[in-house]
């Protein structure tokens, strides 16, 4: 079959994608032939009806059938792919799971579609050092299960850990509710294995703390897929505490929740996790799953403190006179497994309680130093009446992370442009406050156009370069995080001007 | 003499570094020199000294984030901290008896070259504690990357690649960092007279139990040595529980706050070894399970003084007598379990013409070189400081 140049994007938003390259297309057929000479059997995929479940990941609104799916099975293969496409000036797009809410694993019309899902296999466990080696196909929550029987567990934990691949968690840095204590995927990561643009296989870190020279490992978690394909991973794993017990705590106001938590933290105490949920999400998560939440409440807080018995009973009493002093109308703690987890049970049906309630959502990412949530609610309740769409707030309060979820109708026409648009507006209020436009889904396609918001055209610059330190000929997911493609040699560049000491006021010794 | 600027600005950074550029000339990036002997000698035209950098811009305790010039000294911040029940959660260490500096440092030099102290099992380093980062880069030009809030993936996490990159990528100015509540209270539990593999074992098992052991070290022929902080009933009740699990490895001594914080700043800050100046000095990150083992085969060898942290996977090495030889039975030895050795302290004859930090694969070394010359083409931030990563 044969594909044109012509657009088969689905996406009903108007997204701008780099510029087809005619050439590749016009080979698609001998593309095609070479991958399955590398990828043998059916590792190629190159149907339309086959390759339509890779159209698409967590971020829906986008859709855009890739020019090959391609699932190899070892990092030999991954190599020779990668440095075939390389060769062949042809563009890639990784992908785990597909479950990114950012679009990172979007495809393009001219790129293969490099899917890892079969890099699925737990390589070894090591309690002594404490750490497990896994292909980056597992699941997060597979890394956990496989270190189980041992009461140890992987500690990022996002919401779609059920799904969501280890090497995704890589891409995309992901957190959770519990990164204020535990940290976020960058915190739990001991080694890489990489395979760059060129198909040369890289080895980053290993079982030892801090790799050494550049902090590549650093560098490489949160890079989107941009920089290299990650084809090992090894992870830290954390005892599980003795204990964990919630609070669940109703305010009469948002201000009141946001002032108690910035009390419980300069108490000295750091709790595993605070969640907090608006009037409009706690009505929503308890029409749909009877929590026993608080319906007279404008804010309701989830606080849970893990550690030895006593250090949470202690703190326990603790954070709930705290709550009181701040106005605290309903204080109610846990006393066993199942009341623990039934208070996060409403929050954990957060979104597919909207999803009950509305045709569709749009969850947003936005991050906020925790005190200006307050302002930040009231210009959202007020932007939400202009648009005159609806919007429900779930807020990890503890790290400052918010997650709007906007409500719309697709069929409506207009409504979905509208609702990002609202979106945007919201994420530059982010900003705007001292907060930064993504907190753990990532840049993606979807906040790609909003960088120039939180970074000045230097400072893009100065990422762009290291994306050319490892991908010169802009291959690898192009047309993601950054706003414009660009140049690596006409950025290399270097403009010196002047030459003589202008500038006396210099110290000097 | 070398000139040296010492801009009392972010402006006048920018334009010293721009006048480099112009006249093609390397700087020497200092704060207050406490860590000047670390690191590949350099053949530079000036310096640039950025100790005037000073000043807390953000402090809020209840955010737990403090941002601040690179050129504010660690003990002045740390002192901050502490009249709001704060600190760096990773223990930053000051190295003046090792390397004969009259101060811990400045935040810039902390950053720059990311040592982290006993906390590093639990909180982890340096790298995990620096959010946000204002620099000039070895263009000549103002940037800034990440934030001021702990969630943060907008773009390439920049601060990261600056953390440790020892001034040969920038020359950072103002630098955000996520600040932790003080432990409460602390207490040790010791193990008396482990050989190094028990003790390695020991370790392991207080660092898997779900006690939340927040230092891990090991002294040979002495006390392994496993702490626990927090609020003291936690306290008090995790020492027993430690107690129960570690009691068949030996006989067991319990280190009260006071004590405890004493022997873990000397273990922080290495005052255990080096009083003997001619002695080299490494630093050696080694899986936690090969820590013995690594010793031993250094040990068949080399005559060496030794002390284990981070549970094994930190090993402070004193050796006696140091030749080149040594140096690279050192570094072959770590090449079979992976990690790195540094070489924290020598003499010009102890050094031997050694490479400070351990070198790198062939495409590591491409990829810091590319990187290298990403943020600095001329080569004009501390040229040949990090020659292992291939500059």
């Amino acid at each position: 079959m044969t594909r044109f140049a012509t657009s088969e994007s689905m996406s009903m938003s108007q997204l701008e994608l780099p510029e087809v390259n005619v050439a590749t297309l016009s080979n698609r057929d001998r593309i095609i032939n070479d991958l399955k000479a590398i990828c043998p059997g059916e590792a190629v995929i190159s149907h339309d009806s086959e390759m339509r479940a890779f159209e698409s990941d967590g971020l829906t609104a986008y859709r855009q059938m890739p020019l090959v799916v391609v699932l190899p099975e070892t990092v030999d293969q991954v190599s020779q792919v990668l440095k075939y496409c390389h060769e062949n000036e042809v563009r890639v797009v990784p992908r785990g799971a597909g479950t990114s809410l950012s679009g990172g694993a979007l495809p393009l019309q001219d790129g293969v579609l490099l899917g890892l899902g079969k890099f699925n296999k737990i390589l070894e466990v090591d309690y002594d050092n404490r750490c497990v080696v896994a292909e980056p196909g597992v699941t997060n929550l597979g890394i956990s299960n496989a270190v189980e029987e041992r009461g140890f567990y992987y500690a990022p934990d996002p919401s779609s850990q059920i799904a969501c691949s280890i090497g995704g968690n890589i891409a995309e840095n992901s957190g959770g509710v519990h990164c204020l204590k535990y940290g976020l995927t960058t915190n739990n990561v001991l080694g890489l294995e990489v395979v760059l643009i060129t198909g040369e296989v890289v080895q980053i870190g290993g079982k030892h703390m801090e790799s050494e020279g550049y902090d590549l490992l650093g560098l490489m978690t949160g890079s989107e897929g941009l920089l290299g394909v990650v084809t090992k991973v090894t992870v830290r794993i954390l005892r599980k505490p003795e204990t964990a017990r919630a609070l669940l705590i109703g305010f009469p106001s948002s201000e009141d929740a946001g002032q108690c938590v910035a009390d419980v933290i300069s108490e000295g105490i750091i709790a595993a996790g605070m969640e907090m949920m608006d009037k409009y999400a706690i009505h929503a998560a308890e029409d749909f799953v009877q929590a026993g939440y608080p319906l007279d409440v404008d804010a309701l807080l989830i606080v849970e403190l893990d550690g030895p018995e006593v250090e949470v009973d202690y703190l326990i009493e603790r954070v709930s006179s705290i709550a009181k002093t701040n106005k605290a109308v309903s204080v109610a703690a846990s006393n066993n497994e199942e009341e623990r987890l039934n208070f996060w049970a409403g929050r954990k049906a957060a979104f597919p309680a909207i999803g009950r309630i509305s045709p569709d959502y749009y969850c947003m990412d936005g991050t906020i130093p925790r005190h200006k949530l307050p302002v930040v609610l009231k210009r959202m309740a007020q932007m939400s009446a202009d648009y005159g769409l609806r919007v429900a707030n779930v807020f990890h309060a503890g790290d400052g992370n918010m997650h709007p979820l906007i409500l719309y109708d697709a069929n409506v026409p207009g409504e979905l442009e509208k609702t990002e648009e609202f979106g945007g507006e919201i994420l530059k209020l982010c900003v705007e406050v001292g907060g930064v436009l993504t907190g753990e889904h990532g840049v993606g396609v979807e906040k790609r156009d909003l960088m120039p918001v939180m970074f000045s055209k230097t400072d893009l610059e100065h990422q762009q370069r290291v994306k050319c330190a490892f991908d010169a000929k802009g291959l690898l997911n192009p047309g993601k995080v950054f706003p414009e493609l660009y140049n690596c040699a006409e950025m290399g560049r270097m403009h010196i001007s002047g030459g003589k000491l202008p500038f006396p006021d210099i110290p000097r010794f | 003499m070398t000139e040296i600027f010492k801009p009392a600005n972010e402006q006048q950074v920018v334009e010293a570094v721009q006048w480099a550029l112009a006249n093609e000339t390397a700087m020497e990036l200092v704060g207050s020199r406490s860590r000047q002997r670390i690191g590949n000698a350099m053949e530079t035209g000036c310096g640039l000294d950025l100790s005037d950098l000073t000043g807390i811009t953000l402090y809020e305790p209840e955010e737990l984030v403090l941002a601040a010039g690179a050129g504010c000294m660690l003990a002045d911040i740390e002192k901050e901290l502490a009249d709001k029940g704060q600190a760096f959660a990773f223990e930053p260490p000051d190295f003046s008896h090792l390397l004969g500096s009259k101060t811990s440092g400045t935040l810039g030099g902390m950053v720059a070259c990311s040592f982290a102290g006993p906390r590093r099992v639990q909180a982890g380093g340096v790298r995990d504690h620096v959010l946000g980062v204002r620099a000039i880069s070895g263009r000549g030009e103002v940037f800034k990357t990440g934030g001021r809030v702990v969630k943060n993936v907008t773009g390439y996490d920049l601060p990261k690649i600056l953390t440790g990159s020892w001034g040969t990528l920038a020359a950072m100015t103002q630098i955000t960092f996520k600040v932790l509540p003080k432990p409460e209270t602390e207490a040790t539990l010791a193990i008396i007279g482990l050989e190094n593999d028990q003790a390695m074992k020991a370790m392991s098992a207080g660092l898997g139990a779900p006690v939340d052991v927040s230092a891990a070290a090991h002294i040979p022929k002495a006390r392994t040595l496993l702490r626990l902080e927090g609020i003291a009933p936690s306290v008090a009740a995790r020492i027993e529980s430690l107690k129960t699990l570690l009691s068949p490895f030996g006989e067991l001594d319990v280190l009260g706050r006071d004590t405890s914080r004493e022997v873990w700043s000397k273990i922080r800050d290495v005052r255990l070894l080096g009083d003997e100046q001619d002695n080299a000095i490494w630093r050696i990150s080694v899986p936690p399970s090969e820590g013995a083992k690594v010793l031993a085969e250094i040990e068949k060898s080399i005559e060496v003084n030794a002390f284990f942290d981070w549970g094994g996977g930190l090993i402070w090495l004193e050796v006696l007598n140091q030749t080149r030889a040594c140096a690279a039975e050192i570094r072959g030895t770590i090449t079979a379990t992976g990690g790195h050795a540094t070489l924290i302290r020598a003499t010009e004859k102890s050094q031997a013409g050694s490479a400070v930090f351990q070198p790198q694969s062939s495409v590591l070394t491409m990829l810091a070189g590319r990187l290298k010359n990403s943020f600095d083409p001329k080569g004009i931030l501390n040229p040949g400081r990090m020659q292992s990563t291939g500059e």
